[in-house]
């Protein structure tokens, strides 16, 4: 972006957000948005609190096992599915359903089968994320070049060998896509978790924030959840851009 | 006397040697489609064969059944006197479209025969190195495909092949994505390659000049469903010299009386 003839650096609209939001908040419209500068200062007190680091330690506790799980699954299930027709056939209507299902209504259902505890929280974590790393998974096994194949069984490949040495690369491309959006599908995912089924971690701190109207709190919880989701979103998006340089070339 | 004593002698080189692969009445079918007919071939051990026809006639095919790749719809192939039932590592595929690695660098491609054969990495990298020099990409070693012009590439699908040291070398279209200087680059090293590697080679091409210039054995395929029209041996004298093969009559014949037969599909 430029503006009169001057280069501005990335994300520099995010200022003119930041003044709008400070604006908005000295002129006192609604309790609902203080000025920005108080949820800054609000930030740096809540960080250093116990409550809020004992939050993140769980938030990312069940958000990274979330993911793992979503990723250790996903992958090799969306890789089978595109290599083999009948698996595809059978499982594709189901990841579908799931990929565009209201979620959130089958969080009651795991709470009655799993439990209260973290072990739901993260089943939820996991359902959010996996679908969409699933389809990309194999919609990057689907468009892999069938010589490959052959050139590797052509050589004595087994069929391991086939999955770790070319329908995975083959497929990477597509899979640190599907990965990235799954990873912040896992974010909304843990936090629904943990407003829904028992109240942890950030959730917790959501509840307790709200229900007591400190909303530059809950504002600077936000940012830093925010903030968090966007690093690992970028640097899953470092990754992809990593492996661009034959993505274009397969 | 002497005379006598030479005789055997000439008549043993010039007998047809045993084979290192035969397809027996092979039939193809793609669905509804029918490749090959009852297809018999012999392709002697340390020589060059050349599949020339028409596009369309399943060269690629029969190379692929040879390879274990498909699975003939009947017939069979023997390779050193055992029936071919799936890829083995007495064979090693050249590939029409490369079939290179986009994420391996070239060194790691050239190995990848070798890796697939369960070679330790030391091995399998001092055997690449050996022949990517082999074949002209010294100082490539690093490189990742995409930064390589086709008749490179074509040359590590070669180089890759070459690799695994298989007793028989399938080519489909090797030199398909070379311009013509290289083309015949290529066809005067493969020459010396078969000279030096006493394996048999079976090559696919489109080019009637470049079968009958590297071959020892000619199969002409007809266009679908796909016989051995005709076989041809060229008994020109290469150890004259690359530039005189060309002129060699028997050469020019041979190209003439193939384009003759093979005219009337074209048409
Ligand atoms: N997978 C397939 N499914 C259906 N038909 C096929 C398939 N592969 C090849 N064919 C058909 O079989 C015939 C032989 O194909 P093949 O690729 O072996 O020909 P080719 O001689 O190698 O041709 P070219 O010289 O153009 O490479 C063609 O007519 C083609 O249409
Ligand atoms: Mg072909």
């Amino acid at each position: 972006m430029t503006l009169f003839g001057y280069r501005l650096p990335g994300m520099s609209s995010l200022l003119i957000w930041g003044l709008l939001w400070e604006l908005v908040g000295q002129a006192g419209l609604t309790f609902f948005v203080p000025p920005l500068s108080e949820v800054i200062a609000t930030l740096f007190e809540v960080i250093q609190t116990a409550a809020f680091q004992k939050a993140l330690a769980e938030t990312a506790y069940a958000f990274f096992a979330g993911v793992f799980f979503a990723i250790v699954i996903g992958i090799p299930v969306g890789i089978l599915m595109g290599k083999n027709r009948l698996l595809d056939e059978m499982l594709l209507p189901w990841v579908n359903v799931f990929l565009s299902a209201p979620l959130t209504a089958l969080v009651p259902v795991l709470m009655v089968l799993f439990g209260f505890g973290m072990k739901s929280i993260i089943i939820t974590t996991t359902l959010f994320a996996i679908w969409i790393i699933i389809l990309n998974a194999r919609a990057g096994v689907k468009q892999i070049n069938r010589s490959l194949v052959e050139m590797a069984h052509s050589f004595g490949a087994g069929p391991w060998d086939a999955f770790s040495k070319i329908y995975f690369w083959a497929a990477l491309p597509e899979i640190l896509g599907g990965v990235r959006i799954g990873v912040i599908r896992a974010v909304k995912g843990v936090i629904i978790g943990q407003l829904l089924i028992s109240i942890v971690g950030f959730g917790a701190l959501f509840e307790l924030y709200s229900a007591n109207f400190l909303m530059s709190h809950f504002w600077a919880v936000l940012i830093v959840l925010f903030a968090l989701a966007f690093t690992i979103s970028e640097f899953l998006a470092y990754l992809e851009r990593r492996v661009a340089y034959y993505a274009a070339k397969r | 006397m002497a005379m006598s004593q030479t005789e055997p002698a000439v008549a043993e080189t010039q007998a047809i040697p045993e084979s290192a692969v035969s397809t027996r009445n092979i039939t193809k079918f793609y669905g509804e489609t029918e490749a090959l007919r009852d297809l018999s071939l012999e392709f002697p051990r340390g020589q060059l064969t050349s599949l020339l026809g028409p596009s369309g006639c399943g060269k690629t095919t029969l190379l692929k059944i040879i390879a274990g790749l498909l699975e003939p719809t009947s017939g069979e192939v023997e390779v050193n006197g055992k029936t071919v039932t799936g890829p083995g590592p007495d064979r090693a595929f050249v590939f029409q479209d490369f079939a290179l690695l986009p994420w391996a660098s070239v060194l790691r491609n050239v190995a990848f025969g070798l890796e697939m054969r369960g070679a330790g990495k030391s091995e399998r990298e001092a055997k690449a190195e050996h022949y990517i020099k082999q074949v002209g990409l010294a100082g490539f070693e690093n490189a990742y495909p995409h930064e390589l012009s086709g008749g490179m590439r074509q040359r590590v699908g070669l180089a890759r092949a070459l690799a695994v040291d298989s007793q028989v070398l399938l080519m489909d279209e090797p030199f398909s994505a070379v311009d013509e200087q290289t083309r015949r680059k290529f066809q005067e090293d493969l020459l010396a390659l078969v000279l030096n590697e006493n394996k048999t080679f079976i090559f696919v091409t489109h080019s009637i000049e470049e079968a009958v210039y590297v071959s020892d054995q000619i199969a002409i395929l007809l266009p679908r469903p796909s016989r051995v029209h005709e076989i041809i041996r060229p008994s020109i004298n290469r150890e004259s010299g690359a530039a005189n093969i060309r002129r060699d009559p028997e050469y020019l014949d041979i190209v003439d009386e193939i384009w003759a037969s093979l005219r009337s599909y074209v048409e």
